[in-house]
C-alpha cells in the first residue's frame, strides 16, 4: 500500500496520467461538439480505431508520422460525415448507425491489418513512425512541474490546447453559437435561415477529427503499433466523461483527467502484480460509479426543480 | 370584397396544401393583405391558419397556388427565402434557444463578427438599439430560459425586425400573455404599423381582433369564408362566419344548487413551496373547493399559480402544508395516486405535461387509465376497446383528425388541447384542476370546454380554475380568489359581484384584503355560504 501511495503522489505518475488521458480527452471533446449540435456521436470508438490504424499504415508507407496523423484524422472525420449522411440524409437512427460504424471499424481494421501487415493481431511487422515528444524549454527545468508536464508527446500538448480551442470555438465564434442553437432548438435555427443539417454535418466532422487525434495518439504516441481493438472502450468512456463534464469542454477535461487517473492507476497496479483481470476493471467500475453518482445528483436537482 | 386601390403587399392566390397523410389543410385559399394594415386571420382550430402562414414562410410547400409580394410573383421554398422577401414570423410555439441570451437569439444567423470571433458587444448593442427603436424593451443579456413569455415574444418580434421584415406574421401571440403583456404588445404592434409595417395577426380572442385589426379574414375547414373591414362587423358575425352557426360568447357559470354545494372535496392547508434559489413561491396558501362549484384563481402569471397546481397534482412536493382530497390525506402522494383519488388535471403546458406528442391520439386518450378495465385486459391492452373509446371521445369533443392512430404532433395547436381535455373529462373526476384550459382554443371549442366544466360541476365535481383570462375566470367561477406573489390576497365569495377593475388592483398588488378575513371567509363553514344566488349568463 505504501508503495502504491508513494508512486501515486510522484510527478512521474502525474505525467503518466496526462499521457493516458490524452486519447480520452480528444474523444471527450469530440463528444461535446457533436452532442451540443444535437447529434450524439456514439461512433467515437470506431473513429478512434480507424484513425489509429490509418496513422500506423500511412506512416509506415510514407515514412512520416505527421502525414500518418493527418490521414488518420481525415479518415475519422470522413466517418463523421458518413454518420451524418446515414442519420441526416437517410434518416436512420443515429445510435444504430453509430453502432454499425463501430462494428465496421472493429472488424474492418482487422481485415485491413491482415492485408497490409499479414497479421490479424498487431502491426509490429510495419515500420510505422511515432509522433515525437516535445519539451517545453523553461518548464522542463522546474523541479516537480518539469517532470509532470515538461516533456510529453506532442499530441498530449495538442490535446490540452484543444480544450481551449474547442471552448473558444463553441462559445466565442459565430459558428459555435449556431451549433449550440441547432442542438438546443433546431426549429429556432431553422426559423432564422440557418441550415440545421449543414451545421450538424460540420459538428460531426469536427467530432470525428478530434476522435481521430485521440486514436492516432494511441498507436503513434502511447505505443508504436496498432493492435486489434486497441481503443478498448475509450470512445465510450469519452461519452461518459462528456456527460460527467456537463457537456462543457472544460468540464469534459476534468472528467477525462478522472478517467485518466483510473487508467493510470490500473496500469501501475498491474506492474505490482495485482491480478490483471481485476485491475483492468477499475476504469470501467469507476465510470459506472461516477455515472451513478452523477445521475443520482441530477435526478435530485431535477426533482426539486419541478 | 374591399375595393383595392393599390396592389396588395401580399397576395396568396389559390393556395392548396395537402399534408402527406392526405389531410387537405388549405384548399384554394385566396388571401390578400394591404400595405400598412393589421390584418387578423381567424378560424376554428384546425381551420388551416397556421398551415397557410407556414406556406408563406417556406416551412411547408404548397401543392398549388402562387404567392405575390409587392406585386411580384415569388417562390418561397425555405424560411431563408421568406426572410429575403421581408417576411418575418413569430410562431405559435417559440423558436428560441433557451440557454442563449436574448441578444444571441436576436442576432442568430446574422451574427456580427470581429475577425474570426462573434462580437458579443456589438450583438448586444444592435439588440438594444433595435429594442429601443421599436419600444420593445428587453434585457439583452438575460438567458432566454430566465425571461418571462412576454419577453420571449418580444425577442421573436425583434428577431424578425432585425432581418428587415416589413410583413410580420404573429401566430396566436397573445395566447400565452397576461393582460398587461398583451396591452404592451398591442402598443408595440400599433407603433410598428405607424412605421409602415404590415402585420398579420392570428388570434382566437375576438375582442383582440376587434381592438387591433383593420381587416379580418375568416377561415373555415381549410377555405377562406371572407374578408371584412373589422369596423363593419361584430364579434357575433365573425364567430358565425368561423363556426357556421351562432356561438354563445357569453360565459355562464354553474348554478351551484345549495343542496349539493356542501362537501369540501379539495382542501389545501398552509401550502408552502420554495423555488430552487430559495425564494418562497407559495406562502401558506389555503383554499377549499366544494363539490358542485368552480373556484377561480385570477392573477398575473408567475405569482405562484403554476407551483400551486403542481403541488396539488403531486407533480412536485410541497415544502409545508397539507392537501386533502375528499377528506383523505393526499400530501406528498404521486401524481398517479392522486389521479386514482379522482383528480383530473388539465395542464398549462400541453406539450410538456399534456400529451406524448409522438404517440397517437388514441394512446394519449387512454394514457391515464391503461391499467384499468376496459382498456386493460390483464397483461395486454384491449385495442378494440381503445379504438372504440377514442372514436367516441374524438366525436364528442370534435377533435379534427383523420384517424385515431394519427400522431398527436400532427394536430393543430387547439386540437392538441382538445385531446387533453377529452382525456381528463372522460374519467368522471371528482376534482378537476384546470390550468388555462382554453389557451389557444377557438371560440366554438372554448364554449364547449366551458360547458363541460359546468356539466362536470353539475354532476358534483369540484373545479379549480386557474386562468389569466379575466373574462373566463370571472364569468365561470362561483367563488374567486386572486394570487399575488405566492399568496392569496383577495377572496370573493360571490364572483358575480366583482368588477374587472377591482380585480386588477388586487392582481397588481395595489390592494389586499386582511389575510385572516380571507381565511375565515374561505374556510368558514361550507354550509353557511351556499353559492345559490349565482346567476346564469352574467359576466
Ligand atoms: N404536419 C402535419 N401533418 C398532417 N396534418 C397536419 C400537420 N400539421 C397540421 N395538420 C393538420 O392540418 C389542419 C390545419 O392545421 P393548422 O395548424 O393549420 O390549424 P390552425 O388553423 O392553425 O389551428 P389552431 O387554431 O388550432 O392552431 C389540422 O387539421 C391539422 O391536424
Ligand atoms: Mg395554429
Amino acid at each position: 500500500m505504501k508503495v502504491l501511495l508513494e508512486a501515486v503522489f510522484s510527478p512521474t505518475f502525474a505525467a503518466s496520467i496526462l499521457r493516458v488521458t490524452t486519447p480520452i480527452l480528444f474523444a471527450t471533446l469530440g463528444a461535446v461538439v457533436a452532442d451540443l449540435a444535437g447529434v450524439v456521436n456514439i461512433a467515437l470508438e470506431g473513429m478512434m480505431l480507424v484513425s489509429a490504424f490509418t496513422g500506423v499504415a500511412v506512416s509506415a508507407f510514407t515514412g512520416s508520422a505527421w502525414i500518418g496523423l493527418i490521414c488518420g484524422v481525415a479518415v475519422a472525420s470522413a466517418l463523421g460525415l458518413l454518420l451524418g449522411y446515414f442519420h441526416l440524409k437517410l434518416r436512420t437512427n443515429i445510435i444504430l448507425a453509430g453502432i454499425a460504424l463501430n462494428l465496421l471499424a472493429t472488424e474492418g481494421t482487422v481485415f485491413l491489418l491482415y492485408i497490409v501487415a499479414h497479421d490479424k493481431g498487431v502491426s509490429s511487422s510495419l515500420a510505422s513512425k511515432v509522433i515525437p515528444d516535445w519539451q517545453i524549454p523553461i518548464i522542463k527545468d522546474i523541479p516537480v512541474l518539469g517532470a509532470m508536464v515538461g516533456k510529453q508527446n506532442a499530441l498530449t500538448y495538442l490535446s490540452l490546447l484543444a480544450v481551449g480551442v474547442v471552448y473558444l470555438f463553441l462559445y466565442k465564434t459565430p459558428l459555435g453559437l449556431r451549433l449550440r442553437a441547432v442542438g438546443e432548438n433546431p426549429d429556432a435555427a431553422d426559423s432564422v435561415g440557418i441550415s440545421v443539417h449543414k451545421v450538424q454535418f460540420i459538428a460531426l466532422a469536427i467530432s470525428g477529427a478530434l476522435a481521430g487525434m485521440g486514436g492516432a495518439h494511441l498507436s503513434m504516441g502511447y505505443v508504436s503499433w496498432f493492435s486489434r481493438n486497441m481503443t478498448s472502450g475509450r470512445g465510450f468512456i469519452a461519452l461518459a466523461a462528456e456527460a460527467l463534464g456537463r457537456r462543457h469542454p472544460v468540464g469534459g477535461f476534468i472528467a477525462s483527467l478522472f478517467f485518466g487517473l483510473a487508467d493510470a492507476l490500473s496500469n501501475y497496479m498491474q506492474s505490482l502484480r495485482v491480478p490483471g483481470e481485476f485491475v483492468q476493471m477499475i476504469p470501467y467500475l469507476l465510470t459506472l460509479f461516477a455515472l451513478a453518482v452523477y445521475s443520482g445528483r441530477q435526478m435530485k436537482t431535477r426533482r426539486s426543480f419541478k | 370584397m374591399v375595393a383595392r386601390e393599390e396592389t396588395p403587399i401580399l397576395a396568396m392566390i389559390g393556395i392548396t396544401k395537402v399534408y402527406p397523410n392526405g389531410l387537405v389543410a388549405n384548399s384554394k385559399v385566396d388571401f390578400q393583405v394591404q400595405r400598412g394594415e393589421i390584418h387578423a386571420l381567424v378560424g376554428e382550430n384546425g381551420a388551416g391558419k397556421t398551415t397557410l402562414m407556414k406556406v408563406l414562410f417556406g416551412l411547408e410547400k404548397a401543392d398549388e397556388g402562387d404567392i405575390f409580394i409587392r406585386g411580384q410573383k415569388v417562390k418561397i421554398s425555405s424560411p431563408h427565402d421568406a426572410i429575403r422577401h421581408g417576411v418575418g414570423m413569430v410562431h405559435q410555439h417559440f423558436m428560441l434557444a433557451p440557454s442563449l441570451t436574448v441578444a444571441e437569439n436576436i442576432v442568430l444567423g446574422a451574427e456580427p463578427r470581429r475577425g474570426l470571433w462573434f462580437d458579443r458587444k456589438k450583438a448586444e448593442e444592435i439588440s438594444r438599439s433595435l429594442s429601443e427603436e421599436y419600444g420593445l424593451h428587453v434585457d439583452v443579456r438575460a438567458p432566454i430560459k430566465d425571461v418571462p413569455v412576454g419577453v420571449k415574444q418580444k425577442v421573436e418580434i425583434l428577431k424578425a425586425l432585425l432581418r428587415g421584415s416589413d410583413i410580420l406574421v404573429l401566430d396566436e401571440p397573445t395566447a400565452v400573455l397576461t393582460p398587461q403583456e398583451t396591452g404592451e404588445l398591442f402598443l408595440a404592434l400599433k407603433a410598428l404599423k405607424e412605421k409602415g409595417h404590415t402585420i398579420i395577426f392570428i388570434s382566437h380572442k375576438l375582442r383582440e381582433v376587434k381592438e387591433l385589426s383593420d381587416r379580418v379574414t375568416v377561415m373555415r375547414g381549410g377555405r377562406v369564408v371572407g374578408t371584412r373591414k373589422t369596423a363593419e362587423i361584430s364579434s357575433e358575425e365573425i364567430s358565425r362566419m368561423m363556426v357556421g352557426r351562432d356561438v354563445e360568447l357569453r360565459i355562464s357559470r354553474p348554478t351551484a344548487a345549495s343542496g349539493k354545494a356542501k362537501k369540501v372535496v379539495l382542501l389545501a392547508k398552509n401550502l408552502q413551496k420554495y423555488s430552487r434559489d430559495g425564494k418562497e413561491v407559495l406562502k401558506k396558501v389555503s383554499l377549499q373547493v366544494r363539490s358542485g362549484e368552480i373556484l377561480g384563481i385570477a392573477g398575473v402569471e408567475g405569482n405562484g399559480q403554476v407551483e400551486l397546481v403542481e403541488v396539488l397534482c403531486g407533480l412536485s412536493p410541497a415544502d409545508g402544508g397539507q392537501v386533502f382530497i375528499a377528506g383523505k390525506d393526499a400530501t406528498g402522494k404521486s401524481p398517479g395516486d392522486i389521479r386514482n383519488m379522482g383528480v383530473s388535471h388539465i395542464p398549462q403546458d400541453r406539450m410538456i405535461y399534456g400529451v406524448a406528442a409522438e404517440a397517437s391520439i388514441e394512446e394519449n386518450l387512454v394514457s391515464t387509465r391503461y391499467r384499468t378495465s376496459p382498456v386493460s385486459r390483464g397483461i395486454s391492452l384491449d385495442l378494440k376497446a381503445i379504438r372504440q373509446i377514442s372514436r367516441h371521445l374524438i366525436e364528442r369533443f370534435t377533435i379534427k383528425a383523420t384517424s385515431p392512430s394519427q400522431s398527436v404532433s400532427t394536430l393543430s395547436g387547439g386540437n392538441i388541447q382538445k385531446v387533453v381535455v377529452a382525456r381528463e373529462f372522460s374519467t368522471n373526476p371528482q376534482v378537476i384542476i384546470a390550468d388555462q384550459p382554453t389557451r389557444g382554443i377557438d371560440v366554438g371549442a372554448t364554449e364547449a370546454i366551458h360547458r363541460y366544466l359546468v356539466e362536470a360541476t353539475e354532476k358534483g365535481a369540484a373545479v379549480l380554475l386557474v386562468s389569466a383570462d379575466l373574462a373566463e375566470v370571472m364569468g365561470l367561477s362561483n367563488r374567486l380568489c386572486v394570487m399575488y406573489e405566492g399568496e392569496i390576497v383577495a377572496f370573493f365569495p360571490e364572483a358575480s359581484e366583482v368588477t374587472e377593475e377591482e380585480l386588477g388592483l388586487y392582481m397588481l398588488g395595489l390592494k389586499r384584503q386582511d389575510p385572516r378575513e380571507i381565511e375565515a371567509a374561505m374556510m368558514g363553514e361550507a354550509e353557511s355560504r351556499p353559492a345559490s344566488e349565482a346567476e346564469t349568463g352574467e359576466g
